[in-house]
């Protein structure tokens, strides 16, 4: 079990988003989270990846506790996360963003900034350009290397984020909705770079409104509906799971494959 | 002893919150820190004095031109400084910056004509003082209490009562809206400015009364401690602006009685200080603008 | 030789330069200071208190007047961590005027009279080194770890800190250097002009400072170094200017704001 969520729950005022959730993500599986809208996905996300705190309940990497950090001390804990509108350095280029990406796995070069003589690139520098060309090999943008991010097509963009996320050699990634805005082309093209991803060693836990992506490359699915867990398995046992039919019946995703 | 210091506090207040009075009024309607508000003061208070020199009126004279001079700056502010970049729509901390510029204009161009020194109020404008008790009170700060007081009384009935006060506040609380509903929201802008800019004039013409000291560099002084009262007070409520003031009048005043002079104006410093580190969003503000 | 005008402007130049790269950093972050006229002072007052009345070396008390300036940019950059756009802004003039004030109080440095007879060590040979040696650490920012961490977190907070950066650092960081090199234009600045009063520090020296990076188009160091030389230059160039100096860079910045609010170099890169 490498992440374990235990009894989670987020409320906002008066409204309950994320109700007593308990859940545990295996290693090296891909798991998803899938609800109708507003059952509570995002909001599990974002407090997951530290971006807001819980109400009650924690968060658990390999047996840490995560609930109470800053984002950028769980990531380097090994949790690493995707936005659903997806959130580039859009002023950088596309191999920049990725090099960012190796910030945590590197030391700082503040004082050898001063130091070094100008135009000589050091070798953190060279493995970091290195590391970051390779994982732009990975999700198929080496070429784009130069491109500033903010002039990328949505596909591309979403790409680029998943490689820098790689880039920090997580051991958890969050992918927030990877494939909306996709057409089925890029939705196979993600599905295989998916699979890649945890074939290479990084478990994966994504939330979509995709019913077949999320049937075709999930070892475990959660259902959420109204902030609760409402089932729980394989995809088939969701799939025919009454409790699950009922909460997307009316949803456009009712015609579930 | 003390009663004297409050009153002498209470009547400095008043002034302060004539100031972050008018700050208050063009954050509300546009989401904007006037910073050359200060300046806008400072010209009142020297359009009084000129014309006081020039016709030999008196001290409403000298309100009224102070007032009316910063009333129609306020006016010209907005319409060359502001309106035109607020149309472009660009980074939304320009016109902020664009009022930096206008103030350092107009500071620079009041010293270049009247000069840098200080300037005071001709003597036979000095005040008439009464003993009540322990405290004496001079004709000067009552009649400082009284304008102010008039002047927020004025306000407050013209938000609350008239239709055009109304159409203000609705347009604070959202633009949008109120476009909807028939209100020109660049009308009121402006009459925003002008309101908050004569005020701040008039707030000029007394402090320049009291203090006998006018000069081009008035503005800075005043009009940083006009800004942390409407932060103390919250940002964009007029309540808060005059609550604000009072506050700051009286701590400053209380200081120099009970502790050393020199430190009269590190007062405002360590206030603003203390609000933006515990409490950014002041006492009556909504966190809505702080998204820290 | 160059002539002794020349050198001046030239001089000036280069304190104008560190002075708007030391400002250029924290933007970079997406931190707006409106207070470098305050690490300035520090800078200057503490170099020249030393070399005064203490005989220390110049090299010694520059750079103990930078560091004097980097440890308050430091203290000031924790609580610009918990606020942002306008509260910045007022809160970093606020710290301007803090400093302007007490040293207008400091008995030791003058008060209000100011410090005289500070000697002259700034020579232009020395300045041009210490002023390419300043330029080229900020090329090296450009490839570097930090250098993107910065650019990263002006770009998208969130998504900086979710990639491992943490936010906290950075913005101490750069409010640290951007002070320390605004410390050291401070005491190159007071070792050529040999007075310093506090008024030539107060918020008229920031909104300059802030007037060379904007007029540069703050999207990268070059544009800073240009807005520094322009803002030297101008004056020199348009003679009437002299004394309209202040209005005409008032004007200027609402100008600005309205035809093109990100400077004439243009926007990033």
């Amino acid at each position: 079990m490498l992440l374990e969520i235990r009894d989670l729950s987020r409320s906002f005022g008066g409204y309950q988003a994320v109700s007593a959730v308990s859940t545990s993500v295996q290693q090296g599986s891909i798991h998803a989270i899938i609800g109708p809208n507003g059952a509570g996905k995002t909001t599990l996300f974002n407090v997951v990846s530290g971006v807001l705190p819980p109400t009650s309940g924690s968060v658990w990497l390999d047996g840490e506790k995560l609930t109470g950090l800053r984002p950028d001390r769980i990531a380097r804990m090994g949790l690493v996360r995707t936005f659903q509108g997806v959130r580039l350095f859009g002023a950088m280029t596309v191999l920049e963003n990725v090099q960012t990406g190796r910030h945590i796995r590197t030391s700082s070069d503040l004082a050898a900034m001063f130091l070094r003589p100008p135009g000589r690139e050091s070798k953190q520098e060279a493995a970091i350009r290195e590391r970051a060309m390779a994982l732009l090999d990975m999700v198929g943008l080496a070429r784009q290397r130069a491109v500033l991010a903010s002039e990328l097509a949505l596909a591309d963009q979403r790409r680029l984020e998943i490689a820098r996320a790689l880039a920090t050699e997580p051991r958890l990634l969050l992918l927030d909705e990877p494939v909306a805005g996709m057409n089925p082309v890029e939705v196979n093209e993600a599905a295989q770079l998916i699979r890649r991803i945890r074939d290479s060693g990084i478990t994966v836990l994504l939330t979509e409104h995709h019913m077949s992506l999320v049937m075709k490359i999930s070892d475990q699915i959660t259902v959420l509906n109204y902030g609760r867990k409402i089932a729980e398995g394989t995809a088939r046992q969701v799939r025919e799971d009454p409790l699950v039919l009922e909460a997307y019946l009316g949803a456009d995703e009712a015609e579930a494959h | 002893m003390l009663e004297q210091q409050l009153l002498n506090g209470v009547m400095l207040g008043s002034t302060y919150a004539l100031i972050a009075i008018g700050y208050t009024l063009i954050f509300g309607v546009l989401h904007l820190v006037h910073l050359a508000h200060g300046e806008v003061f400072m010209v009142g208070a020297f359009a009084g004095l000129a014309a006081v020199k020039f016709t030999g009126g008196d001290i409403f004279t000298a309100l009224v031109v102070g007032t009316a001079a910063s009333a129609l700056v306020g006016a010209l502010v907005e319409l060359l400084a502001i309106r035109p970049i607020r149309r472009r729509k660009g980074h939304m901390l320009a016109p902020m910056i664009s009022t930096i510029g206008v103030g350092i204009v107009l500071q620079e161009v009041v010293a270049r004509t009247f000069g840098a020194e200080q300037v005071g109020f001709p003597h036979r404008m000095e005040p008439v003082s009464w003993h009540v008790g322990s405290v004496t009170v001079t004709s000067l700060q009552l009649l400082i209490l009284g304008v102010s007081i008039v002047l927020m009384v004025a306000l407050h009935l013209f938000v609350t009562r008239t239709k055009l006060g109304m159409a203000m506040r609705a347009t604070a609380e959202d633009a949008g809206i109120a476009h909807t509903l028939g209100i020109r929201s660049e009308r009121i802008v402006l009459l925003t400015f002008v309101i908050a800019s004569g005020l701040g004039g008039a707030a000029g013409v007394l402090v320049g009364l009291a203090f006998n000291a006018i000069s081009p560099f008035m503005g800075i002084d005043m009009g940083i401690k006009g800004l942390v009262a409407m932060l103390l007070g919250g940002l964009g409520n007029i309540y808060g602006a005059m609550a604000g003031g009072l506050i700051i009048g009286l701590a400053e005043v209380l200081s120099v009685a009970y502790l050393a002079s020199s430190y009269r104006d590190a007062f405002a410093f360590v206030i603003m200080i203390a609000v933006l580190l515990l409490r950014p969003r002041g006492i009556f503000g909504s966190t809505h603008y702080v998204e820290a | 030789m160059l002539d002794q005008y020349t050198q001046s402007v030239l001089i000036f130049m280069g304190i104008n330069v560190i002075l708007a790269l030391s400002l250029y950093l924290p933007i970079s972050a997406g931190l707006l200071s409106l207070g470098q006229g305050g690490f300035m002072s520090i800078g200057a007052y503490t170099s020249a208190y030393l070399t005064l009345n203490l005989a220390w070396p110049f090299a010694l008390a520059l750079a103990a007047g930078s560091l004097a300036a980097g440890i308050v940019g430091l203290l000031v950059g924790f609580p610009a961590l918990r606020i942002k756009g306008v509260y910045l802004i007022i809160l970093t003039m606020g710290f301007g005027e803090i400093v302007r004030v007490f040293f207008l109080n400091f008995e030791p440095t003058g008060a209000a009279s100011g410090l005289g007879g500070i000697p002259g060590h700034t020579t232009l040979p020395l300045l041009s080194v210490i002023a390419v040696a300043v330029l080229t650490d900020f090329w090296q920012l450009r490839r570097s770890r930090i250098g993107r961490a910065i650019a990263a977190v002006r770009e998208d907070e969130l998504a900086a800190e979710i990639t491992g950066i943490s936010l906290t650092r950075v913005k101490v960081t750069v409010f640290a250097i951007g002070g320390a090199l605004a410390g050291l234009g401070g005491g190159l600045y007071a070792h050529y002009a040999s007075f310093i009063d506090p008024a030539q520090f107060g918020f008229q020296r920031s909104a300059e400072i802030f007037v060379m990076v904007l007029l540069g188009g703050m999207g990268n160091f070059f544009g800073a170094t240009l807005g520094a030389f322009t803002v030297t230059l101008l004056p020199e160039l348009l003679r009437f200017l002299q004394d309209w100096r202040m209005t005409f860079f008032g004007t200027l910045l609402v100008v600005m704001m309205i035809v093109r609010p990100w400077g004439i170099v243009g926007a990033r890169r």
